[in-house]
């Protein structure tokens, strides 16, 4: 296969000043809601596309200042150009590649990316790094990572070493990330006799204050603004869906967290629980809250309303949602509101939710004041009342 | 006004038109109609017969579109199923000519059984669009070349599913036609398909969904329509506007799709329900002209072919019926359990299960039979292709083709 030629057309648009305006590379990096310069942007791929190896440095480069959208185009240039010089032989960069992929402030997804290349081209010498990234902020380079750690515990295990296979599954857990991993190391560090405090290896949230039930009659509740959306009052009484309300408390020692609002504000449908949490933060910056929840909710932080989904019973799992936050250091506000709707199937009982607090990366930040992690789920029983409303 | 839009669908299961004959370009093939007019594609099965095996970059239901000599696919990988491929491979030897990759934008949970790549992509000859779960459209020439991109539940935060979107697009008059819906930010798009700016956009029932549009083609000069089915009934929207013409409103599928064949549309609600489109203009929606009962679809689509529809329960029964009146002619028992809707060439159904035993059927017989089978020993979700005289099987890992040469 032959490189194209560049037409014309392409040059006089490639030849225009990186990153003024109207480069290409400007024009991809436009690209936004709804199509938004959409057309311009066809162009600009088009001839990004046909661009010689040297224009991959700009792409790399433009990827750290890019949208989750206008990556993708950045990317669809980059894979034409490199599926087009491996195949008719062109060297590519792989210096400025490398330096790229070991150098973290870049972005991880981009750096990944530079990975995958120079693993077709330098695949050795890639290989060699993959150690480095046990403790990347790349999810995906650190998960390779992981996984040879756990390959080799898993060889120090099977040759009967008992404590050096703990160690290095340990040492494993220390760096995991990923919800799979993390569940098959804690497997085997407890089939080796030792405790794993899942919970807070995640970060999630265990200690919270719970009110409700207050009413979501034909869903409504979903846009309702209960009493706890408008003011925290921890001592504060309030009329609920089935008599006078007021603040609990409700630990979980659940292994990924769950929150399970049924034993405590009574198993009920149709129905909206609020949970409150004081986050004391060790650190001011960015961060992500991460909610796992198969019932319609919303998600206040420091006051402001994040998101809100009314999706009821399609299934959760950990961090099915990412809500970017900044932290403040010291005193943080979390309220979620968990609305439960009227479907009676056996699939539709539960009431609650996970959330974390981590960074990008999935790194846990525990609470300056973070309690232990309880040992084992709360038992405590609805109220008579609380029960004489569920459905048949 | 309605109905006489609907005049000119009587004679939608003759005139739809693709580019080339054999070409595969949508899900379910022309029309979304599970019928090929290649009468080549082998009714005796063995092993030999495997052309090769595709390993593919990624998990994927979606079908592979023919085009010519390439075929087009999409899978989707990662430890969090966030990496969407789509890829070309030469149809002759499974060989790739090229390959792209894209971050997904929109969440990108499902269920187990299904995955990120489960929608199947469409081309309207030119161009491919592939969506995806997480509700990414990709634009791209035939030769790889992205033309645009967007991500709907970026455009729209609420636009998703949790166990997953399936609906496959379809192309018509220049509109890229998109159903996404869902429990919470429920809507159908119309996309122009030179920008992937939205043409259109109407709200739809806030319940998920995971059936196709269908596209009802009219005589050459006339808009066409979509059928937008969801569990209350069929909404008919033109295509380049949105604009609703008519509505069927005795219930629908949200998994199995409508087939339209014969002037009719068969919908696979209360068992499956024949639809005559209305032919005068005082008539305001398609007059029912059957229903039976017994013709349930479960997860898979009716099949018709010219005139005896086919059905295929949760059971593996197999049911022949005529398609002029859904009275039975005959049933048979299959190996199940099935979520890909068969296909059908010359006078033989292929139905794939999806522990990969593929089944042959030959319907000329009084009683239907099945003539032969091969047990590919793979887990099968998606509908298989057809095209160039083979069969293309895509299993979780591989795509197969089963032909003679």
């Amino acid at each position: 296969m032959q490189t194209r030629p560049l037409t014309l057309a392409s040059l006089l648009l490639l030849s225009s000043v990186a990153f003024s305006e109207e480069s290409p590379i400007q024009i991809l990096l436009s690209v936004g809601a709804e199509g938004l310069n959409n057309d311009r942007a066809t162009a600009a791929v088009a001839a990004l596309s046909k661009a010689p190896v040297a224009e991959l440095s700009n792409l790399f480069a433009a990827l750290n200042q890019a949208t989750d959208l206008s990556a993708n185009y950045l990317r669809a240039a980059i894979d034409s150009i490199v599926e087009r010089a491996i195949a008719s032989k062109v060297p590519l960069p792989n210096s400025e590649l490398r330096a790229f992929l070991v150098d973290t402030q870049n972005h991880p997804k981009a750096r990944r990316l530079a990975y995958e290349i120079l693993q077709k081209v330098a695949s050795k010498e890639t290989a060699e790094l993959l150690p480095t990234f046990v403790n990347d902020p790349s999810s995906e380079l650190r998960y390779d990572a992981v996984a040879q750690l756990i390959q080799s515990a898993e060889k120090q295990k099977l040759a009967g070493d008992k404590p050096a296979a703990l160690a290095a599954f340990k040492n494993a857990l220390n760096v995991a990330r990923q919800d799979g991993q993390i569940a098959k190391i804690a497997w085997e560090i407890r089939d080796l006799g030792e405790e794993v405090d899942l919970p807070k290896h995640f970060g999630f949230l265990t200690h919270w204050k719970v009110i409700g039930p207050f009413h979501n009659d034909a869903l409504a509740g979903f846009e309702t603004a209960f009493p706890p959306e408008t003011e925290w009052k921890p001592d504060a009484e309030y009329e609920g869906k089935t008599g006078r309300v007021k603040w609990q408390d409700l630990a979980t020692g659940e292994e990924y967290g769950k929150v399970d609002l049924n034993p405590v504000l009574g198993e009920l449908k149709e129905v909206t629980g609020y949970a409150h949490n004081d986050f004391n933060s060790p650190i001011e910056g960015p961060a992500e809250i991460r909610l796992g929840c198969k019932n319609g909710w919303k998600i206040w932080f420091n006051g402001k309303l994040l998101f809100g989904r009314d999706e009821y019973h399609r299934g959760a799992r950990i961090d099915q949602y990412r809500l970017p936050v900044t932290l403040q250091k010291g005193a943080n506000k979390l309220l979620v509101k968990v609305c439960q709707n009227a479907d009676v199937k056996d699939w539709t009982r539960e009431w609650e939710f996970q959330l974390r607090i981590c960074d990008a990366s999935g790194t846990a930040i525990l609470a300056v004041n973070r309690p232990p992690t309880p040992k084992a789920e709360p038992k405590t029983a609805p109220a008579k009342s609380q029960k004489k409303d569920r459905k048949p | 006004m309605k109905a006489r839009i609907f005049l000119s669908c009587l004679i939608l299961g003759l005139t739809q038109a693709s580019h080339h004959a054999a070409d595969w370009l949508q899900f379910r093939g022309p029309g979304g109609s599970s019928v090929s007019q290649d009468s080549a594609i082998p009714t005796i099965l063995s092993e030999s017969l495997i052309a090769w095996k595709k390993p593919l970059p990624g998990r994927g239901i979606s079908s592979p579109l023919a085009i010519g000599d390439r075929l087009y696919l999409t899978a989707s990988s990662g430890p969090d199923q966030d990496r969407l491929h789509i890829f070309c491979l030469r149809a002759s030897d499974g060989s790739t000519i090229w390959e792209r990759q894209f971050w997904a934008t929109g969440r990108t949970m499902t269920h187990a059984k299904i995955c990120v790549a489960t929608c199947t992509p469409c081309s309207d000859g030119k161009f491919l669009y592939a969506a995806f779960s997480s509700n990414d459209v990709v634009c791209l020439d035939l030769n790889g070349t992205l033309v645009w991109m967007r991500g709907l539940t970026r455009d729209y935060p609420n636009a998703s599913n949790s166990l997953g979107m399936a609906s496959s697009p379809v192309v018509v008059e220049n509109t890229l036609v998109l159903s996404v819906e869902n429990d919470s930010e429920s809507f159908a798009i119309g996309l122009d398909t030179a920008q992937g700016l939205n043409r259109w956009k109407i709200q739809r029932p806030k319940v998920s969904n995971w059936t196709s549009p269908v596209v009802l083609q009219r005589q050459p000069g006339e808009a066409s329509l979509i059928a937008l089915m969801s569990g209350s009934g069929i909404s008919f929207v033109e295509a380049s506007s949105g604009v609703e013409k008519a509505h069927f409103d005795g219930g629908g599928s949200t998994v199995s799709s409508v087939t339209l064949a014969n002037g009719m549309l068969y919908v696979p609600t209360k068992g499956t329900t024949a639809l005559k489109l209305p032919a005068e203009a005082s008539e305001k929606a398609p007059e029912v002209l059957w229903q039976n009962g017994q013709m349930i679809n479960s997860t898979v689509s009716p099949v018709v072919v010219r005139d005896r529809v086919y059905t295929l329960n949760n059971a593996g029964i197999l049911k022949c019926s005529s398609a002029k009146d859904g009275e039975k002619i005959w049933q048979l028992r299959t190996t199940g359990p099935y979520s890909a809707t068969p296909v059908a060439a010359g006078e033989f159904l292929y139905l794939i299960n999806e522990k990969g035993l593929l089944q042959v059927v030959d319907t000329k017989t009084p009683e239907g039979a099945i003539t032969s089978t091969l047990d590919l020993q793979d887990t099968f979700i998606g509908t298989p292709s057809l095209a160039d005289q083979a069969l293309y099987l895509r299993s979780d890992k591989f795509l197969y083709r089963i032909s003679e040469k």
